[in-house]
């Protein structure tokens, strides 16, 4: 087929992706447009239609004025609950599946692939099944209810795919490689940090966007484990939505929903290049 | 002294043997080949010295220190790998100081170091570079500068030039030799290249299915091969191994191989009256006008039918009927065989080898 020629079966496709495209944005932008219409509109007409008047203030109630569970701060401190959640669980998981994916791709030891294996079993277990342990150990370590406690889980919940990422992006590094700079004299750490690490941005991206994304957005352990001024945004949003005293206030609780949703619609608008880029490169040419 | 010895060396993985009681004894200063097909073990071998892998049975002592327990960057060695296995993302100038930099070696004494190493190998202009950035045979050379730099007691060669197209593969061979000339060191290199094992060794270690099936220099590798296996493998073309029958003859012993009777050392004289395989290597065999030598019954010649040609430009293979045997000859380039002739051809007895046929081992 020609660039460019505009044959039906092409016409077809484009349809078909058209509308597929449609339907996955449509929840998008209605709460997109709620987001934009003051409450009383929405409920004079309908939750879907184009905004009468620009409520931009909206927003400025959501980010700090808005009441969560009887506390009338917005949502900003729940931003700040999940960044201080994301942010560390992501470095950290990131450089821990790092080392864990350089250890059992490119160092041979007895029950290397037993490690592996049951590293990346983890990718598999649904969440549900982890609540139950996750709440002994956060009660052992008396980290209920902590942000340090949601940071730990998702550090180690996450070492499943960051190591299965990070491990099979290096076991494309020739093994000649690590010959050589034994012979060298370089050992574990020297070679991850002078050779490994710096052959790894493409990789680290990659991961780095699957865990801030996997983690800020994550539900079911923010809403087990933290309640009142401990939970991440994500949580929170829910008591938001259940505050219903009076008028429903759709439209501020999209602004909110919004602004929760922006951090990783950012990461993916401009990390969302590497991603695809990292997810099909190899490591060394 | 010994630069390197290797006593009862064996290495299994599994259930599998791939080096059986390996004995080499390398002396200073001596560049050893070791040559054999693929999955011989030679590879295998090289790691081993290097303390890569570890033997299962065996001692490795280089300059006369016992090494199976010491480390490889402890081992006072430098290795140049078959992929160059230079580190990406370093300059060359960093990839040559890396040891240095893992040894806490003084920055003026690297700097001063890799200015002797790039002077020697050309690559001056390349230091700053990356590897990508560099052809097959910078590359090769920048690989070299990391094992040159070192100073070592041993340099181990893995397939170095196994990568560069034939053109190249030639250069970096001569130079290689240059430097072991100029440098005097110690080298062990492993190579599936029969020509490379000739041109470059000072000895050879013939390797095949994990057993070393003879150590000895060049010309005694080529000229006296220990066995069949050696005397097939080393050579291009290869030796010509026909069956023959040893027979008393007035002046001495001779080896019928069909209406043929080539005479063959006197030493060979218990075997009268016994079958055994014959090797001649080809260029034994040429045109009747060659004139191999004097010595009186070294030389005969015989007519046979020409079978095919095939012209290499200095010389030609032609594949013709000895005694009903197909053997190849190298004849001058001027003659003009055709496939289907009958010509006449001189053969030089002075160098036949006499085969075992059982064993496969060298009898004469």
């Amino acid at each position: 087929m020609h660039r460019g020629a505009f044959t039906p079966g092409r016409a077809f496709v484009y349809a078909v992706v058209c509308l597929i495209a449609a339907a996955y944005l449509l929840p998008f932008a209605v709460v997109a447009l709620n987001s934009l219409r003051t409450a009383e509109e929405i409920a004079q007409t309908s939750m879907i239609g184009w905004p009468q008047s620009w409520a931009f203030g909206n927003y400025a109630i959501a980010w700090d004025k808005f009441c969560v569970a009887q506390t009338c701060s917005g949502i900003q401190p729940y931003m700040a609950n999940s960044a201080l959640v994301t942010i560390p669980a992501t470095i950290i998981s990131t450089l821990l599946g790092a080392v864990a994916g350089y250890a059992v791709s490119l160092w041979r030891f007895p029950g290397d692939r037993w490690i592996y294996g049951i590293i990346t079993i983890g990718i598999f277990l649904p969440q549900q099944m982890r609540l139950l342990p996750w709440t002994i150990v956060l009660r052992e370590t008396a980290l209920t209810n902590t942000l340090t406690g949601l940071v730990l889980i998702h550090t180690i919940q996450g070492l499943s795919f960051t190591t299965l990422f990070c491990r099979n992006y290096y076991v494309a590094i020739p093994q000649e490689l690590m010959r050589a700079a034994r012979i060298d004299g370089a050992g574990f750490f020297r070679i991850f940090w002078r050779i490994v690490l710096p052959l790894s941005p493409p990789i680290l991206i990659v991961t780095v966007i699957w865990q801030f994304t996997h983690i800020w957005n994550e539900f079911l352990y923010g809403v087990t484990f933290t309640t009142g001024q401990q939970q991440p945004v994500t949580a929170a949003l829910i008591s938001l939505t259940a505050a219903v005293a009076d008028v429903p206030q759709h439209g501020v609780q999209s602004a909110a929903v919004m602004i929760a949703a922006l951090p990783t619609l950012l990461v993916y608008l401009f990390g969302g290049r590497y991603f695809v880029r990292g997810l099909t490169a190899g490591a060394v040419k | 002294m010994s630069a390197l010895t290797i006593r009862d060396v064996s290495k299994k993985f599994g259930a599998t043997e791939v080096l059986k009681d390996i004995n080499l004894e390398i002396g200073s200063g001596e560049f050893t080949v070791l040559v054999g097909p693929s999955g011989c073990g030679k590879s295998t071998l090289l790691n081993i010295i290097a303390g890569l892998e570890r033997q299962s049975a065996g001692t490795i002592r280089i300059a006369d220190r016992v090494v199976n327990d010491v480390a490889p960057k402890d081992r006072d060695i430098a290795m140049v790998f078959q992929s160059y296995a230079l580190y990406p993302s370093m300059t060359v100038r960093q990839n040559i100081t890396f040891g240095m930099e893992c040894r806490n070696v003084p920055r003026p004494q690297r700097d001063e170091a890799v200015a002797r190493v790039a002077r020697l190998l050309q690559i001056e202009a390349l230091l700053e570079r990356k590897p990508a950035q560099l052809s097959g045979g910078q590359r090769q050379r920048v690989a070299m500068g990391r094992a040159l730099v070192r100073d070592p007691l041993l340099f181990l060669f893995d397939e170095p030039l196994s990568n560069l197209d034939a053109q190249l593969r030639v250069e970096m061979r001569m130079e290689i030799k240059q430097l072991h000339q100029r440098l005097g060191s110690t080298m062990v290199y492993v190579t599936h290249d029969q020509i490379e094992a000739m041109t470059l060794a000072t000895r050879i270690a013939v390797m095949r299915q994990g057993v070393v099936q003879q150590f000895a220099d060049p010309e005694t590798v080529y000229n006296r091969p220990a066995n069949l296996f050696v005397a097939r493998f080393m050579g291009a073309p290869p030796m010509n191994t026909l069956p023959a029958r040893l027979e008393a003859a007035p002046d001495g012993t001779v080896a019928v191989i069909g209406d043929v009777r080539l005479p063959v050392p006197a030493e060979a004289g218990r075997w009268i009256g016994r079958e055994v395989v014959l090797g001649i290597r080809p260029e034994c065999i040429a045109e009747s006008t060659r004139h191999f030598t004097d010595t009186p019954g070294a030389v005969i010649t015989m007519t046979a039918p020409v079978e095919m040609v095939e012209p290499t430009g200095a010389e030609t293979i032609v594949v013709l009927r000895l005694g009903n045997e197909r053997v190849l000859g190298r004849v001058s380039p001027d003659l003009r065989h055709r496939p289907g002739d009958t010509a006449p051809f001189t053969v030089d007895t002075r160098k036949v080898s006499l085969f075992d046929p059982t064993t496969g081992d060298r009898v004469v």
